[in-house]
């Protein structure tokens, strides 16, 4: 099986030229953001993203890690400082799978470039290769109503590879899975991120699957969240399973833990 | 890019296959047993419930009715002007032509009533609720007056909708708008705005048209609350067309009419025929919307086969 991308039209268009050029693909500079009720959510947040990137986030719960892909995805609107990023290609998977449940798989996969408005017989040809890499092929016409909760969090997977991501955001979306099922779709997704070429920028409270997936761990304060350790992951892709069992493994995941114990200080 | 990793994909995907895709059972093929077995236990709880009913009953036109009402009369005369025994409700009521052809055709004008009326009120009841889903300000202005339509007592209102529109079919239609109309708008609406958050997410980010959302997102998530407000409204609309009867004496004769006729001619064999068919009609408008609902729900939506069963 060789390398497939997902790509209809341009793949650059609306690509700013100075993030192509530096070669970043997300930068956060100085945001904050403050809610109306008041409550502030992030102070001072910079951090960049390179292309073919994948950095986690990790933080105690409520700490606005959410906030950040709100920001990032523009759903919300920073209070201070600026967030740039190409919006054209984003991808963004939920908590949830949520999917539309009077739609079958198939369907729920083709909505994004249906609301991109794509012609359905490119609609159906890109949904069926995306249904392919999350490796749901031969449960097309199932309803969501039938399928575990690790097959949903593939349909949703699915869902945002159709739009090609070149900025892929991730709010929590293995936290409501299994220990097993969990560790399964990291490594699948591990395997997109470095077919598909995006940048990955992925929240958890799960500090091995943080280790496990990314070129860089980035360890957030508690409200009002701001960015206190930055980690490096050294281990080379491709990563397979037995890296969990390493020993260089449990000293990373030792080191961020220790990091993200002063978080809750 | 290495090849490599897609293919540790590819096994992580091929294992995934084996063990992880447990498909939760078809609803329908859970319970077991033959077809006519399942049917049997279907309709065996509410049979016997209606042999005793009908024992009751018996029993009451029999003998009891004196007793149960505290009357000196003699049994026969109940029986003769209040509740004869359903052998003779049938033999009245359903077998001689002429009280039947009434009957029937009583039926008839009040099945118009009610459909036409349903319809109406659903055409009128979901853009109303589409129109309050989409801007508070008209949620805000025209919910308080729906509230004042259920609220009002029909009865009292009927006289004077006959002042404004007469007594013919269009005034009883009214009745049966007005009296149907508020479920569908509230549960209409309750499933316009129960829609995910999240899922409202993934729309802004994709899309920035409202009609968009609503056709691809809130509509068919409202289908399940929107039929049960059908089904609600559909019981409804037979007794605002009955009750339209009552005031409207001219023209056709619906249930309505004949059930005061009957009452005031003493005549209950034909009373309780009437009584039971507009029952009946009542009945089958709300079967009939329950059974579209799980037809158009119940492939998808988790409490539809859970609704059948209660």
């Amino acid at each position: 099986m060789g390398e497939q991308r997902l790509c209809y039209g341009d793949p650059r268009n609306g690509w700013s030229a100075v993030n192509e050029a530096n070669g970043m693909a997300l930068r956060f500079d100085r945001v904050g953001m403050t809610y109306p009720d008041g409550t502030e959510a992030l102070r001072e947040v910079s951090f960049g993203l390179q292309a073919g990137e994948f950095v986690t986030v990790v933080g105690p719960s409520g700490c606005g890690k959410s906030t950040l892909l709100r920001l990032a995805s523009g759903l919300l609107d920073e209070t201070a400082g600026a967030v740039h990023v190409d919006r054209d290609r984003l991808g963004y998977v939920f908590q949830d799978a949520t999917l539309l449940p009077w739609r079958t798989v198939r369907m729920n996969v083709e909505l994004l470039p249906e609301l991109h408005g794509i012609n359905s017989k490119e609609r159906g040809h890109i949904a069926s290769k995306a249904i392919e890499l999350v490796g749901l092929i031969g449960f097309e016409e199932y309803y969501p109503k039938r399928l575990s909760g690790g097959m949903r969090m593939r349909v949703s997977l699915a869902r945002s590879l159709t739009l090609d991501p070149s900025v892929f955001l991730f709010d929590e979306p293995f936290g409501a899975l299994d220990e097993i099922t969990r560790e399964r779709l990291n490594s699948e997704l591990l395997a997109l991120f470095r077919s598909q070429g995006f940048a990955g920028l992925f929240i958890t409270h799960n500090i091995f699957e943080a280790v496990y997936m990314s070129t860089r761990v980035l360890v957030m304060s508690a409200r009002p969240g701001r960015i206190i350790a930055e980690f490096e992951i050294p281990f080379s892709y491709p990563r397979d399973e037995d890296l969990r069992f390493q020993p260089e493994f449990a000293q990373m995941g030792n080191k961020v833990s220790q990091a993200l114990r002063k978080a809750y200080e | 890019m290495s090849s490599e990793a897609f293919e540790v994909a590819e096994q992580a995907t091929l294992i995934t296959e084996e063990s992880d895709a447990i498909l939760l059972p078809e609803p329908s093929s859970v319970g077991g047993g033959s077809k006519v077995l399942g049917w049997l236990r279907l309709f065996i709880a509410p049979l016997i419930v209606f042999t005793v009913f009908i024992a009751v009953w018996y029993l009451l036109s029999w003998r009891l009715l004196p007793v149960v009402l505290g009357r000196d009369s003699p049994p026969e005369f109940l029986r003769a002007i209040i509740l004869p025994y359903p052998h003779e409700v049938v033999k009245v009521a359903f077998l001689d032509p002429t009280n039947l052809t009434d009957i029937l055709s009583g039926l008839w004008l009040d099945m118009r009533l009610a459909g036409i009326g349903l319809a109406i009120a659903i055409v009128i009841g979901v853009s109303t609720a589409i129109a309050m889903s989409q801007a508070r300000w008209v949620e805000r202005s025209f919910y308080p007056y729906a509230v004042f339509l259920q609220t009002v007592p029909i009865l009292a209102l009927v006289p004077a909708i006959g002042l404004f529109l007469g007594f013919g079919f269009s005034a009883r239609l009214l009745v049966v708008v007005i009296i149907s109309l508020f479920p569908i708008i509230t549960n209409t609406l309750f499933g316009l705005k129960s829609t995910d958050l999240e899922l409202h997410d993934l729309f802004t980010l994709h899309t920035k048209s409202r009609w968009v959302r609503l056709w691809k997102l809130q509509l068919p998530g409202s289908i399940p609350a929107m039929f049960i407000g059908f089904q609600i409204a559909a019981g409804l609309s037979v007794i605002g067309a009955i009750v339209g009867d009552f005031f409207f004496g001219r023209g056709e004769k619906g249930l309505g009419n004949l059930i005061d006729l009957y009452s005031n001619r003493l005549r209950p064999a034909e009373l309780w025929g009437a009584v039971f068919f507009s029952t009946l009609l009542g009945l089958f408008v709300f079967v009939a919307f329950g059974w579209l609902r799980i037809r158009l729900t119940g492939h998808w939506h988790e409490s539809a086969r859970a609704g059948k069963e209660t």
